[in-house]
């Protein structure tokens, strides 16, 4: 009786097993079908002409349909970037490890809280300025102020030449 | 749930009652004993069904000329405004419906908050409502992206963040709410789709809400237990109906209002700017129905933790069955909780204010405070005023107060105190 009971036991619990992994593979490509697909994941680098810019001046282009910040810093503002010290960091990071060529600050425009877009130029620190929830960022990027948790992100960039720049 | 059996007088009725009986739930539904002395604020819930038909049918006709696609949305929605037949009177019955269905909804719930209408044996009645109030709220959000304005871009780009805050998982989830690395056409038609799709799982729970309120009965202004059918109670129709009738057409002129004279009062001006990936908007606030929650998120200055009050804010009010220890339900006998109940009130609009107003100096000041208000209102005063309020007596039944008798005679005799009033 009791080896009979043992017996069913099993086969209910293959049956589950089965059944959780037969329900799995139905799901899974019901939840992947959502992540980016291959079209988006294609457009994942760009080339940007930056000869154009002068010291002071930021542009803004579109990469991954997020804006990127190309900006030519003044000697003040490297100056200034360069002169915090670390222990005032909300997230610590060095301009130089922020900024491989000190000139040239390229980063993600987006600010790290929920997403917008920080304004240019705004702010306690002289960097930018985020207008949903007020989140203030340095001449580096870096936060200071507000509820943003880390600094405006660094994409993967190189110079490809001294006046292009390709992100990605 | 009906003591009385119900045969249908023609024969064919009886024929088709007995294989399906459609015509004793139509007869339960009209015969349903009401309290008699509900009063207007009970005639939210109907006025509420026809929010959602309303928004189901206009949202249906919407759908037709709609095209939900990055590059299109915009210019479709435009299309709807001046080309298609009424489409201007379809869409802003829509936009409008959405702030209109709030309204009520809000009016329902601090109803039921100062009645007592959440507490045993309601709380199934009152978590299905809360339920249904988190659905609203992502229907109306996810219909606000589709018009593809910088609003609607932006309130998309803020709110899907926020799943960022999770830790180690949040950015995937962002990029998979997404289908991208930001928002963009992918996370427009998935936004539509379940747009759609919300509107009748909410019609689904309407039915489990109102079933649920269909076992114990209404809870009525005085809160008390009441025998059904007594003297106490009246037959919802034609008694209730008219009642819920003539509300609904008082509701349909605030409404009619607002379609026809401010039809873009409530809306922002900026989600007629197409959507811009480079700019966001100089200052981005939710649509109004939202605003005190915005404002207890943006009161704490870490991403995690604002997060987490805010959705703390409206789970609460699942709990608050049990977080409100007093067994008197109507606070017409509660001198103290009436009091804190206007506090509450005064509280949440004020919380909507700020959430309006830039997130700094004297705003931020007055946002932290209101959101600590709210939770003590929640967590420490509601608990504490249960055991120690001193209420004032309650009436045997709803006659009693006018006529001195109650219906309920084995009552009466164990406790008269109401005479000492």
């Amino acid at each position: 009786m009791e080896k009979k009971t043992k017996r069913r036991d099993f086969l209910f619990t293959a049956t589950y097993a089965v059944g959780a992994v037969g329900a799995g593979a139905v799901i899974w490509p019901m939840i992947d079908q959502m992540n980016p697909d291959a079209s988006v994941k294609a457009l994942a680098s760009t080339e940007v002409d930056v000869s154009a810019v002068n010291p002071g001046k930021t542009i803004t282009v579109l990469w991954r349909g997020k804006p990127v910040f190309i900006r030519r810093r003044t000697q003040e503002e490297i100056a200034e970037a360069k002169s915090v010290k670390l222990e005032d960091l909300k997230h610590p990071e060095k301009d130089e490890d922020r900024a491989k060529n000190p000139e040239w600050l390229v980063m993600l425009g987006v600010c790290t809280h929920l997403g917008c877009v920080p304004l240019d130029q705004k702010g306690d620190y002289n960097g930018w300025f985020c207008p949903c929830h007020g989140s203030h960022y340095d001449t580096s990027g870096r936060i200071r102020k507000g509820p943003a948790p880390t600094n405006m992100e660094i994409p993967e960039y190189k110079f490809v030449d001294v006046n292009t720049i390709k992100i990605g | 749930m009906s003591e009385h059996e119900y045969t249908p007088k023609s024969k064919v009725g009886k024929w088709f009652n007995d294989r399906l009986p459609l015509l004793t739930l139509a007869n339960h539904l009209t015969d349903y004993p009401t309290p008699k002395n509900l009063n207007y604020w009970w005639t939210f819930g109907g006025i509420l069904t026809f929010c959602l038909i309303t928004q189901i049918v206009t949202g249906l006709v919407l759908a037709m000329h709609y095209i939900a696609h990055a590059d299109m949305a915009f210019q479709s929605v435009e299309h709807i405004m001046r080309d298609v037949n009424y489409g201007w009177l379809i869409r802003y019955i829509h936009a409008n419906g959405a702030s209109m269905f709030f309204l009520a909804v809000y009016i329902h719930i601090f109803r039921s908050l100062f009645y007592g209408s959440y507490k045993s044996p309601r709380e199934v009645i009152w978590i299905i409502g809360i339920i249904i109030y988190l659905l609203m709220m992502a229907a109306a959000f996810l219909g606000y992206v589709l018009p593809w304005g910088q609003m609607s871009f932006w309130g998309a780009t803020v709110i899907t963040n926020l799943f960022s805050a999770i830790p180690f998982v949040g950015e995937g989830i962002v990029t998979w709410l997404w289908g991208g690395y930001s928002v963009d056409n992918p996370t427009l038609t998935r936004f539509f789709t379940l747009h759609y799709l919300i509107p009748f799982l909410i019609l689904g729970l309407v039915v489990l809400h109102i079933w649920a309120l269909h076992v114990p009965g209404n809870n009525n202004p005085i809160g008390i237990d009441i025998k059904k059918p007594s003297k106490d109670t009246v037959p919802f129709h034609p008694y209730i109906v008219i009642k819920d009738g003539f509300a609904l057409l008082m509701f349909m002129i605030v409404f009619a209002f607002f379609v026809f004279y401010t039809p873009n009062i409530l809306g922002h001006a900026d989600n007629y700017i197409e959507a811009n990936p480079l700019v966001t908007p100089a200052h981005i606030v939710p649509e109004w129905y939202l605003l005190p929650f915005y404002a207890i998120l943006r009161s704490v200055p870490d991403k995690l933790l604002g997060v987490i009050a805010m959705l703390s804010a409206i789970l609460i009010l699942a709990a608050l069955p049990w977080l409100d220890t007093s067994k008197i339900r109507s606070a017409v006998f509660r001198p103290l909780y009436k009091q804190f109940y206007w506090i509450l009130v005064a509280d949440v609009l004020i919380l909507g204010y700020v959430g309006a107003m830039p997130a700094e100096g004297l705003y931020l000041l007055i946002a932290r405070i209101a959101t600590a208000y709210y939770f003590l209102h929640f967590l420490v005063i509601l608990p504490v005023l249960g055991f120690k309020e001193r209420t004032t007596p309650v009436p045997l039944s709803i006659t009693e107060p006018i006529l001195g008798g109650s219906p309920n005679l084995a009552a009466v005799k164990k406790k008269d105190s109401f005479k000492d009033q």
